[in-house]
């Protein structure tokens, strides 16, 4: 009896469900009897059914979706060589591989930054990117500043913003020498919010 | 076999079909419903761009069976494209030509629509559709650019995740969210990859199909004539019946003409992309690799230009306040008006508006560009300096046009139309500043010069105001005269004159001092 009420159930209500999705014929939802019980359970109960399924569905989707929003990156200390490469007074091109980074990000994985050596022992690193849009800042030995090629930032040596757009000065991150080695604490992309 | 068995014969499926689909029913109108006599070679636009929305699919789904969506190969696998697979670089060139020809063709097509007014009852969410269609394109436009995974590509998404960073209390997330992780790297280029070819392709599917419906819905609007108004309770009717008398069939009366134009399209389509080929990809995507100059696709050069003219004081919120706005604005448009005369000649203030809107798209782009504030990052090693300003000048003086160049002035100021120009052309500086006056701008910096006090020693400097105080024509004299911006009478040969005469004059009185 069950079984026969069911499969009457379905054939009226999938006659109203193909209509409506083609053609652009109009097709209406067949008016839910308030009379027939069971087809008001029936519809109620499937749509609770989908409801619970499709949320138990969406968890992981979206949670895939927002995951690089929410993960905590962690920067690391990155190596960039022993501090003999950065003579006292000059201002040195540093590359160094990103620690955070996937199978798949190939040459974007690898990361620019300008160390500066005030004196021996006392260094300032920059990041490549301009304080103003994220462009790659280039280093002017003779007149001592780095220059922006996308809207025409310039920065002093000490980073310190000297002309254009720029809202501050250059990105600058932290660093410490171990064993003779300069190390940089390194991995996001600078931000605005943050010293690097 | 005689004539009316082979019509049955043909007959037979079609009648098979169609009574299994109905798409004979449900086309017909479409093909055959009325349009205004009027509707001539204005309404040619929208067709011409559903065209090129068509090649972008076609060619993009071929360039999806090479292309390798992974940042460690895209950029080789479109190098292969374009050398290695027949006429790969063809189809990539058709790509790309295609993509901005259907930038420039809705451009035009919504700009024939705003200025008839044929946004106006009962067609307000056929403007709305196309504002939608609008971003989608310009979507797509971005996220295409990210495809090709160059330098540009590199940089135009740190550019974007700049921006999106700036977003008070939520940019850091955000800022994830559009990176696929907290760098430019593999994640991103797939995330904005299933946006270039799933999300957005399916919006916009999406779009121009209720986009078309609504058109069969409300008919395709008259040409405005001033003084037939639009009245939206009696507008319907009226529409009918003129449609129902003299309107004509789609096809083919009007159908033709977009049939001319289309086909005109795509034959310069063709030759475009065989003639000038693909775009890019430019340098490899090696972020170590800083000597570039990373420049965004057209559709967003007006864009660029004017990120780089915002006074940073409010830079921030207008960059993140002016999209929003400027979209609200766009949807508003039938909301505004909705009724009413559809003439141009009647709505002056708003083809005045067009005209600025497209006017300052054009000059933005015009500057972004050209960037003129942007250093010539090389000016100072590559460009020589101009005879005229060395010839007959002290070994001081001429000293002092090496330091020039040595100190990457050059980078920001031309001399005889070459180099910078960041800041103002140094051609006749000495007219305007007297050598106290040099010593101080170039020691102090100021309007948007940096110091250089530190950076010269007093021989570099003593050379270099030695040099610039020649800087002027022959027939002009130095700042230090009591109104020397006026012409005066005095013809003396420049290169005799000393660059330290009448330096006891008080800079102020010489009225040279800088406009900045």
């Amino acid at each position: 009896m069950s079984d026969d009420s069911k499969g009457e159930a379905k054939k009226e209500g999938c006659a109203g469900c193909d209509c409506g999705g083609g053609g652009g014929a109009g097709g209406s939802l067949p008016p839910v009897a308030p009379q027939d019980a069971r087809r008001g359970f029936m519809f109620k109960f499937g749509a609770g059914l989908l409801g619970i399924g499709g949320i138990l569905a969406a968890v992981p989707i979206v949670g895939y979706i927002i995951g690089p929003a929410r993960s905590r990156y962690r920067n690391e200390w990155v190596d960039l060589g022993a501090t003999t490469l950065y003579p006292s007074g000059q201002t040195r091109f540093a590359t160094f591989l990103n620690p955070i980074r996937q199978p798949t990000d190939g040459d974007a994985a690898k990361t620019a930054c300008w160390v500066r050596c005030v004196e021996a022992g006392k260094f300032q690193v920059f990041a490549i990117n301009c304080a103003h849009l994220g462009c790659p800042v280039r280093w002017f030995e003779q007149s001592k500043l780095f220059m922006c090629p996308c809207h025409g930032g310039v920065y002093y040596q000490d980073g310190t913003r000297a002309a254009g757009p720029p809202p501050r000065g250059l990105f600058e991150y932290k660093w410490k020498v171990e064993g003779g080695k300069l190390l940089i604490d390194a991995g996001r992309l600078p931000g605005l919010e943050e010293s690097v | 076999m005689n004539r009316e068995a082979l019509i049955q014969i043909v007959k037979q499926p079609v009648q098979w079909i169609e009574d299994r689909t109905g798409v004979i029913a449900f086309s017909t109108p479409l093909l055959s419903h009325h349009v205004p006599r009027s509707a001539k070679w204005w309404y040619v636009f929208g067709s011409a761009t559903l065209m090129f929305f068509t090649i972008q699919i076609v060619t993009g789904v071929c360039l999806g069976t090479m292309y390798a969506p992974s940042a460690s190969n895209a950029w080789e696998s479109l190098r292969y494209i374009d050398e290695e697979i027949p006429l790969g670089w063809m189809l990539r060139a058709l790509h790309g030509w295609s993509s901005s020809a259907m930038v420039v063709m809705m451009a035009i097509h919504m700009l024939q629509v705003f200025m008839h007014g044929s946004f106006k009852f009962p067609r307000e969410l056929n403007w709305i559709t196309g504002v939608f269609l609008l971003l989608t394109v310009l979507a797509l436009a971005f996220t295409g650019q990210v495809m090709r995974w160059d330098q540009d590509a590199y940089w135009g998404l740190g550019i974007g995740a700049a921006i999106v960073d700036r977003v008070p209390v939520f940019g850091d997330q955000m800022r994830a969210l559009m990176l696929g992780g907290p760098i430019i790297g593999g994640e991103t280029l797939n995330r904005f990859f299933a946006l270039h070819v799933f999300i957005l392709p399916g919006a916009a599917i999406g779009l121009v199909g209720v986009h078309m419906t609504l058109i069969m819905k409300n008919g395709i609007s008259e040409m405005p004539k001033p003084g037939e108004i639009v009245v939206p309770s009696t507008y319907r009717k009226g529409f009918e019946e003129r449609m129902e008398k003299s309107g004509v069939p789609f096809f083919p009366d009007a159908a033709q003409r977009d049939m001319v134009f289309c086909g005109v399209c795509l034959i310069l389509l063709v030759f475009l992309a065989a003639y000038y080929g693909p775009f890019g990809p430019g340098g490899m995507p090696d972020p170590t690799l800083i000597n570039t100059n990373p420049r965004p696709d057209y559709p967003f050069m007006w864009i660029f230009g004017a990120v780089s003219l915002l006074p940073p004081a409010s830079e921030t919120a207008i960059m993140l306040i002016s999209p929003v706005v400027g979209i609200a604005i766009l949807v508003a448009v039938p909301f505004l008006s909705n009724s009413g005369e559809r003439a141009p000649s009647r709505r002056p203030g708003m083809m005045l508006l067009a005209v600025f809107v497209v006017m300052a798209i054009v000059a933005l782009t015009w500057e972004g560009v050209t960037s003129p504030w942007s250093p010539v990052m090389d000016g100072w090693s590559a460009l020589p300096t101009p005879t005229q300003f060395v010839k007959g000048r002290t070994p001081l003086q001429m000293q002092g046009a090496v330091v020039f160049q040595y100190a990457q002035c050059r980078n920001c100021h031309e001399l005889g139309g070459f180099g910078g120009k960041r800041g103002p052309a140094l051609d006749e500086i000495a007219t305007r500043m007297s050598p106290d006056q040099i010593v101080r701008q170039v020691q102090q910096g100021g309007g948007n010069m940096p110091a250089f006090g530190k950076n010269l020693n007093s021989a570099q400097m003593t050379a270099i105001v030695g040099f610039l105080s020649t800087l002027r024509p022959a027939n002009e004299a130095d700042s230090t005269i009591p109104g020397a911006q006026l012409p005066l009478p005095i013809k003396s040969p420049l290169v005799l004159e000393s660059p330290f005469t009448g330096t006891g004059v008080p800079a102020e009185i010489s009225a040279g001092v800088s406009s900045r």
